[in-house]
């Protein structure tokens, strides 16, 4: 139902898959990225990619290409390509001056897309000319560090979530690498770095993800005010918002159409629906088993009362499989039209696997449509 | 040498306001005098809960007056000591915006404590947050729109 893999004690800052899932990219909170290969039950690290001056903020590997393109605090981004078993590396600059908070390639993987601390969004394509990769930037109107970025499947549009608590769509189009795009429900006019649409959930809270649904028709969002926001671009951009009573979510995807994953601060990924305008709140999907207290001595017993204040065993564990937030939740068996299995990271230094559809049939009240 | 190097007026610019990449909020603030009716609440002696439920939908978050929400906080301070009856059912019976709005007033009324008006709030907050929970109270630090 869920397979747990721990990676240390240092947080998970970002992971990504490659395409098949028997390799895996992930970064331990500091400059360098470790690939793991899958041997058996288990994750054996074959590589360290240390390029990075700083903090290695995101990575995405991108399956059908089956390169990796890793973004830092060091204002740079790197394209890693494998030849033969070793993997080699590519600068590109985004001409950020500040650091790069996450990247995304694009659905045909022919452009990515860096987020940073300057206020803008770099979309780099790969110019065979000059054999150099090409920045350009989209920076009106937004007016703080852009925190989370998604692509809609036309390989056109982008979401953009940012810390001026505003959650927007943008053009990435570049006559060198796109066709021009068909009318979509978000517009039809998409010049480079348009702002087709611009939303607010109305309260404040900076916006930690975003995430097209699989057919690019709506985007939802999470914001720190522990809200989960979803737009309809085929119901005119109508906004709904869920403010409930949980701890704000740091990262959400869609996993069919209609229902989203969401994880955060609660260190428990929830489930989600939408439908009719309305988001529907599911259930959680770590239910903990209530651990049994052993029998304790009677001289622990007395020791607890004298140290701790209480006679019961002293557990420091929580409930929950993750110990710490959730800060990233991704597809990981299927697409984002048909997910059967999601995995998520945190700051515990885990990475653990859930199963959908066993959980789906284990869990009372949750279903996934 | 000419300058007059004596003036330190300078020295009182807020270089700040002046710095172009500054972040202004974009809420349209209607800086009138909103805000609950008084006399209104004064009137009602009884019926505590219809004098809450007054307060808080017409609290005066957009007005760009700090009189006008030091009144309006005052006076609500004022309802909820004053208040006879059912903590628990009057909570429950509000809708998430009046929750979240009524959260926010219990924090502003901490800020400003008077005799026994902390000792009120810490039941209010007790009650408040068995209903709103943690998310109420994440809320009330990031909403840009401040009581």
């Amino acid at each position: 139902m869920s397979e747990k893999h721990n990676f240390g004690v240092a947080p998970v800052t970002c992971h990504s898959f490659n395409k098949d899932r028997t390799c895996m990219a992930l970064s331990l909170n500091d400059s360098n990225v470790k690939i793991y290969k899958k041997s058996g039950p288990k994750w054996q690290e074959t590589d360290t990619l240390s390029e990075h001056g700083q903090r290695v903020t995101s990575i995405d590997w991108a399956p059908e290409s089956n390169r990796i393109v890793t973004c830092s605090a060091d204002r740079n981004a790197f394209v890693w390509m494998l030849e033969g078993s070793k993997w080699k590396q590519v600068l590109v600059i985004p001409r950020i001056n500040r650091a790069a908070t996450c990247v995304k390639w694009s659905p045909k993987e022919d452009k990515f897309a860096v987020g940073s601390g300057s206020r803008l969004i770099a979309i780099c394509y790969y110019d065979v000319e000059n054999n150099w990769w090409v920045s350009r930037h989209i920076k009106k109107p937004i007016r703080s560090t852009v925190t989370c970025l998604d692509w809609h499947p036309n390989n056109v549009l982008l979401a953009a979530g940012s810390t001026d608590f505003k959650c927007r769509v943008f053009s990435g189009y570049q006559k060198e690498v796109d066709q021009k795009p068909g009318p979509t429900a978000w517009g039809s006019k998409m010049p480079f770095g348009n702002l087709m649409a611009e939303f607010s959930n109305g309260g404040g809270g900076w916006v930690h993800s975003v995430s097209f649904s699989p057919s690019g028709d709506k985007v939802a969002w999470v914001g720190h005010d522990s809200s989960v926001s979803v737009v309809d671009a085929t119901m005119g951009n109508q906004l709904a918002v869920v403010k409930e009573s949980f701890l704000p979510f740091m990262s959400i995807t869609w996993v069919t159409e209609n229902s989203m994953v969401a994880a955060g601060h609660d260190c428990n990924p929830m489930v989600f629906s939408y439908g009719e305008g309305k988001i529907t709140v599911g259930a959680k999907l770590d239910q903990p088993q209530e651990k049994q207290s052993g029998n304790i001595s009677a001289m622990n017993r007395f020791k607890n009362l004298d140290k701790k204040g209480t006679g019961s065993d002293t557990a420091t564990d929580i409930k929950t499989q993750h110990q710490n937030t959730i800060t990233q939740v991704s597809v990981h068996t299927g697409t984002k039209n048909d997910a059967s299995k999601v995995a998520t990271s945190g700051l515990d230094g885990n990475l653990i696997l859930w199963d959908l559809k066993s959980l789906e049939s284990s869990i009372q009240g949750l279903r996934i449509a | 040498m000419a300058k007059n190097t004596g003036s330190s007026k300078f020295r009182k610019v807020d270089v700040d306001q002046y710095d172009e990449d500054r972040f202004v909020d974009d809420i349209t603030e209607s800086g009138e005098e909103g805000g609950p009716n008084e006399t209104e609440v004064n009137n009602i002696t009884d019926k505590y809960q219809d004098a809450l439920l007054h307060v808080l939908q017409n609290a005066p978050i957009e007005s760009k007056n700090q009189a006008v929400k030091d009144r309006a906080t005052n006076l609500l301070v004022r309802v909820l000591t004053a208040f006879k009856g059912d903590i628990d059912q009057c909570v429950k019976s509000l809708d998430g915006k009046s929750v979240d709005m009524l959260m926010k007033y219990i924090y502003r009324g901490f800020e400003i404590p008077t005799e026994n008006s902390s000792a009120i709030l810490l039941t209010w907050h007790q009650k408040v947050f068995a209903v709103g929970g943690l998310g109420s109270i994440m809320r009330v630090m990031t909403d840009r729109k401040r009581v």
